[in-house]
């Protein structure tokens, strides 16, 4: 029976791509799918963009695929990747530019229309449309504040790229697993509007796949939780990237590269399942929607599990979006007090500011406050403490942040803290963040119909198209 | 009858969390199937939502993946509108499966024993895999 092997890249823009070598010199892929966009890289990527609109791309593209590129030339790999976020035509561009400068050349396929900003932004829009996913809110509330506002693509312009001959495609913004799906099912010549229980069970199987390789190292051991456990994840530092084998009638095998550290497991591979999973019994995806209550996990061993009994049903005719708007400003500050009466230094000096704050009537939604080594990973969960053991540490830190709609008060904040270097409580030491207002981006998750999207797509090819 | 006996969630699991927009979600994973039996008895919803409300009140959803020996849950409203707005040094709540483990369950000091005791499924070491996994159970 036909298969194929395919590779996880990046797991989010600014991974490291050197374990991607192992798989291709090591692990026989013939594809490498790469996950350069987070929820919120493209509220990053609209920073880059307003500086200079020739951006609002994962930049780390180019330098990756100069690493890359010859070692998957020699053995004929092919590479998708969604890295060109807010600007793939941007990205495809870059990446031609550098690969020129080597007096190498590619066949780039750029796929694009994700962009749905402008439908967002529509006035006319019904009340009852682009409301927000999780509490109903209607668009109108955010519309002026809207920065972005991208829907989630499926496989099948990635396919259309390949058939195309593309060896590699970039794209905006589409669905995590259809940057594997979309090789898979290229290569398997699988129907991706299927009719058939067994082809959407197929797709939902290459749905779980790339969802298995999407993270890339959290796949195959990263970031694997509890207590000690972690401690047996062998060699962490030469962590291989999980890669799979998937076979035309959907089974697959999860594995990565022999000599590489990490560890493919029962264990590491049912995390990574359920990661950012809703519903299981309903996984959405502009091309399956994926049930997991069949899905079994066969541990044969020596880093390699079998994935069999992913179901899937045909998918909505709705599309997400994620939107980013604007919402206020914030500044930080850090700030260190040292033993004796650490603690008490540290709340006398909260209470100072928030003095300042009301006496300058400095205008701000809230003054956040916690205290990194002691609170901040775990809020009011982690236990603390009392106050005469926290007076007799050696040190205590405090983290400061106010959140505004006033930039002018964010910009000032840094400047309540200076004085007190000389006129506060003693012996404060590492005071960090005088100057650092950033934008506060939230996120509008909402549903398009299909209809306004897809006709929209585009693929274009570029490089040496002959 | 043995004593009972109460211990955090981390004695006997291991956890995952993740982001979507401000929601938290957790996949909660029992090392053998009497550890699971005890988290599908003691982990509900209902005191997922009370261990994290002290800190971030929001209505909990819960799934059981008795399949592979897992718990899932989702706590609504807990990112303060999503990781680029969230003041936290822990903006997308990566850590929020250390907060997990934290919660207690009352168990009895048999239980825990066999617990701890059973085998993890799967292969965790050089051997080739203790006890394979055939399927639901």
């Amino acid at each position: 029976m036909k298969s194929i092997r395919i590779g996880a890249g990046l797991g989010f823009y600014g991974d490291h791509w050197e374990p991607v070598v192992a798989s291709i010199q090591r692990g026989d892929v013939q594809f490498i799918a790469s996950d350069h966009l987070a929820e919120l890289t493209l509220a990053i990527l609209q920073k880059d963009r307003q500086r200079d609109p020739s951006l609002g791309y994962a930049r780390d593209v180019v330098p990756m695929l100069l690493r890359l590129w010859p070692l998957m030339q020699a053995r004929g790999v092919r590479f998708v990747c969604n890295a060109g976020g807010l600007n793939p035509m941007g990205a495809a561009q870059a990446v031609l530019a550098a690969f020129a400068a080597k007096g190498w050349r590619a066949r780039i396929a750029v796929v694009s229309g994700d962009d749905v900003l402008p439908r967002l932004l529509d006035t006319s829009t019904p009340a009852d449309a682009l409301v927000h996913l999780f509490t109903g809110e209607p668009v109108a509330r955010v519309r002026e504040r809207l920065v972005f506002g991208n829907a989630y693509l499926g496989a099948a312009p990635i396919v259309q790229a390949l058939e195309a001959g593309a060896e590699i495609v970039i794209t905006g913004r589409v669905a995590d697993a259809a940057l594997f799906l979309g090789p898979i099912a290229h290569s398997l010549g699988w129907d991706l509007k299927p009719t058939d229980a067994s082809g959407l069970d197929r797709l939902a199987q290459g749905l779980t796949v790339g969802h298995l390789l999407e993270c890339s190292g959290q796949g195959s051991g990263g970031n694997f939780g509890s207590q000690g456990a972690w401690k047996d994840i062998p060699d962490l530092a030469h962590i291989g990237y999980p890669l799979a084998e998937v076979w035309e009638d959907g089974t697959a095998l999860i594995t990565k590269a022999p000599g590489t550290g990490g560890r493919i497991n029962f264990d590491t591979v049912r995390q990574q399942l359920l990661y950012e999973v809703h519903n299981p019994h309903a996984y959405h995806s502009p091309d399956v929607v994926l049930d997991m209550s069949g899905v079994t996990l066969h541990d044969e061993g020596h880093d390699r599990v079998r994935l069999t009994g992913a179901r899937g049903t045909a998918p909505g005719d709705r599309l997400k979006v994620v939107a980013g708007f604007r919402d206020g400003f914030k500044a930080e500050v850090t700030w260190g007090f040292s033993w004796p009466d650490a603690w008490d230094k540290a709340q006398a000096a909260i209470a100072t500011v928030q003095t300042q704050l009301a006496e300058k009537r400095i205008p701000h939604d809230e003054l956040f406050v916690e205290h990194p080594g002691l609170n901040s990973a775990h809020g009011p969960l982690a236990p603390l403490p009392d106050a005469a053991t926290l007076n007799g540490t050696n040190e205590i830190w405090t983290r400061m942040v106010l959140r505004t709609q006033s930039k002018a008060a964010a910009d000032g904040f840094g400047r309540l803290f200076p004085w007190m270097a000389l006129s506060g409580p003693a012996y404060t030491c590492g005071f960090m963040g005088l100057h650092n207002t950033s934008e506060l981006l939230g996120i509008w998750p909402t549903l398009i119909p299909r209809a306004e999207v897809e006709p929209m797509v585009r693929v274009e090819m570029m490089g040496d198209v002959s | 009858m043995s004593a009972n006996t109460r211990i955090p969630l981390a004695r006997i699991a291991h956890a995952r969390s993740g982001d979507k927009a401000d929601w938290v979600d957790f996949g909660l994973f029992a090392w053998n199937a009497t550890g699971y039996r005890l988290l599908e008895r003691e982990v509900t919803a209902e005191r997922v939502r009370a261990h994290f409300a002290p800190w971030l009140p929001g209505e909990v959803d819960a799934w059981a993946l008795p399949h592979i020996l897992a718990l899932k849950f989702v706590l609504k409203g807990a990112l303060q509108g999503g990781g680029a707005r969230n003041l936290r040094l822990d903006n997308l709540g990566k850590a929020m499966a250390g907060a997990l483990l934290r919660m207690e369950i009352e168990v009895t000091a048999a239980e825990l024993a066999e617990a701890l005791n059973a085998p993890r499924v799967g292969w965790w070491g050089d051997d080739p895999p203790a006890q394979a996994l055939e399927g639901p159970r």
